[in-house]
């Protein structure tokens, strides 16, 4: 009876309910500040294009994975839940495979083994363990879209920054000109005729890791809460 | 044609886990605060990798791949099981994890006081389930092969963890910016260790014949010059 009444009483988009979806964008965000899916997002921010359909892909399971694991809740043995979660990740994820390899051949090609590598990123096991288990559906569906949204946001924004400035251009059109020479202008147009040359280092790995430290760092001078001791 | 030592050291240094791939980041930033407790993550993965890619190497070749039920009968060779890859990996992983921890438990009291904590934790760390997927990726030839790769990605997981965990033991006497402390500065050491680790990329592996063209066509291309030099030089010793 209670129940019911706590249903009647709490509105769809409650307040509780809509702080689900706006913390992980920013003061909760799963990559800067619960330090979870590292893994995948810092290989495939190249590209604006990869970020964006892995973001897409790890939302897909995210939530669809969270309602799942909710419904079953309180099937699920105890001892034996990191395998039944496993396999629950891993037959969603076959699904985002199938479908990007006949959907998106190219993309699937160069995301290659990393769309595998959702089943193991941390933050599907990780929201599973801590919000999933133990909450209704509805909660787990906003919780779903919340993190998958602020994973995805932090994807976009590091690929921007390593496209924009690695390759010169945003979703493949090119921003700064085209570095190809031509018959009137010997280094190519718009800025590189000036001179303008695109940060290799950019498109490496290590810049990744700095381009999320210095996310992290910026994020931090913001909010003195999030500081740690060491 | 790469040989097993090639594929070795390729795996510890100019493809790390760590460095290149970004695998296993998820363990790596939380367990590296102290060099003691990243050995014992370290070996562990090292041991699972070990165990684990051989056994996904010999299940993609006699049941995953095309054609790889052969032996069950001219009928099945063309069944192409491989969608099924990720869930039977990631069983398999999870399943050995969990073996691994019960024998080790019985047998190795003293293994697994050292390790015990972490070997739960290994059944979702990306470089297992990564370390299985690029062996799928790359088709290693023999059994063999696979293992030199798992060995050597292990052991470079292994450095990378006890390299960062020294440094960050280190870095608590240094005076960092108090919002880039812990998990930021940690990033972008990683990151400058990563920068480091990518000058083993000029190791020349083997006999890799379309390098070896590359090389000699530089040659080809540099001989014209140098005869050029030369005429010049002969030139001005003319006119001199």
């Amino acid at each position: 009876m209670s129940e019911v009444a706590e249903k009647i009483k709490e509105p769809l988009f409650s307040k509780k309910n809509r702080k689900l979806i706006t913390d992980p964008l920013t003061d909760n965000n799963p990559v800067t500040v619960q330090v979870l899916g590292i893994c995948s997002a810092l290989a495939i921010t190249v590209q604006v294009m990869q970020g964006v359909v892995m973001g897409a892909s790890v939302i897909f399971v995210l939530v669809a994975g969270n309602l799942i694991i909710s419904l079953l809740r309180n099937l699920i043995p105890s001892k034996i839940r990191i395998i039944v979660q496993l396999v629950i990740v891993a037959s969603l994820v076959i699904i985002v495979n199938e479908v990007l390899k006949a959907f998106m051949p190219d993309v699937s090609e160069k995301l290659s083994v990393f769309v595998g590598l959702i089943i193991t990123n941390c933050i599907i096991m990780g929201r599973f363990e801590a919000f999933a288990m133990a909450n209704k559906p509805w909660p787990s569906i906003l919780d779903g879209i919340g993190n998958g949204v602020g994973y995805a946001g932090l994807l976009i924004l590091v690929a921007v920054f390593r496209e924009l400035f690695g390759s010169g251009s945003l979703m493949g059109y090119p921003i700064f000109g085209s570095p190809i020479p031509t018959a009137d202008s010997p280094l190519g147009t718009g800025l590189y005729s000036m001179g303008y040359m695109n940060n290799n280092m950019m498109i490496l790995p290590p810049m990744a890791l700095i381009i999320v430290g210095i996310i992290i760092w910026i994020q931090r001078s913001r909010n003195k809460d999030l500081i740690e001791t060491h | 044609m790469e040989s097993t030592l090639d594929i070795f050291v390729k795996a510890i240094f100019s493809e790390n886990m760590i460095f290149a791939y970004f695998l296993g980041m998820c363990s790596y930033l939380a367990v590296s605060k102290t060099v003691k407790t990243a050995v014992g993550l370290g070996a562990a993965v090292i041991f699972v990798l070990v165990v684990t890619v051989p056994v996904n190497y010999l299940l993609e070749n006699y049941l995953l791949k095309a054609g790889a039920l052969e032996w069950m009968g001219a009928e099945y060779a063309n069944i192409d099981l491989s969608f099924l890859s990720f869930i039977m990996f990631i069983a398999v992983v999870a399943s050995i994890v969990q073996l691994v921890e019960m024998l080790v438990e019985k047998f190795a009291p003293a293994l697994y006081g050292a390790l015990g904590i972490f070997l739960p934790l290994i059944a979702v760390n990306c470089s297992i389930l990564g370390g299985a997927l690029f062996m799928q990726d790359r088709q290693y030839s023999t059994l063999f092969d696979a293992t030199a790769f798992s060995l050597g990605s292990g052991i470079g997981w292994f450095i990378a963890i006890v390299a960062i965990a020294a440094i960050r033991e280190k870095i608590r006497y240094s005076n960092v910016p108090p919002a880039l402390r812990g998990l930021g500065i940690t990033f972008i050491i990683t990151g400058l260790m990563g920068m480091a680790f990518m000058s083993f990329m000029g190791i020349k592996y083997g006999k890799d014949k379309k390098e070896d063209k590359a090389a000699t066509g530089m040659i080809d291309k540099a001989a014209p010059a140098v005869k050029t030099a030369k005429a010049i030089t002969i030139k001005n010793e003319i006119n001199d």
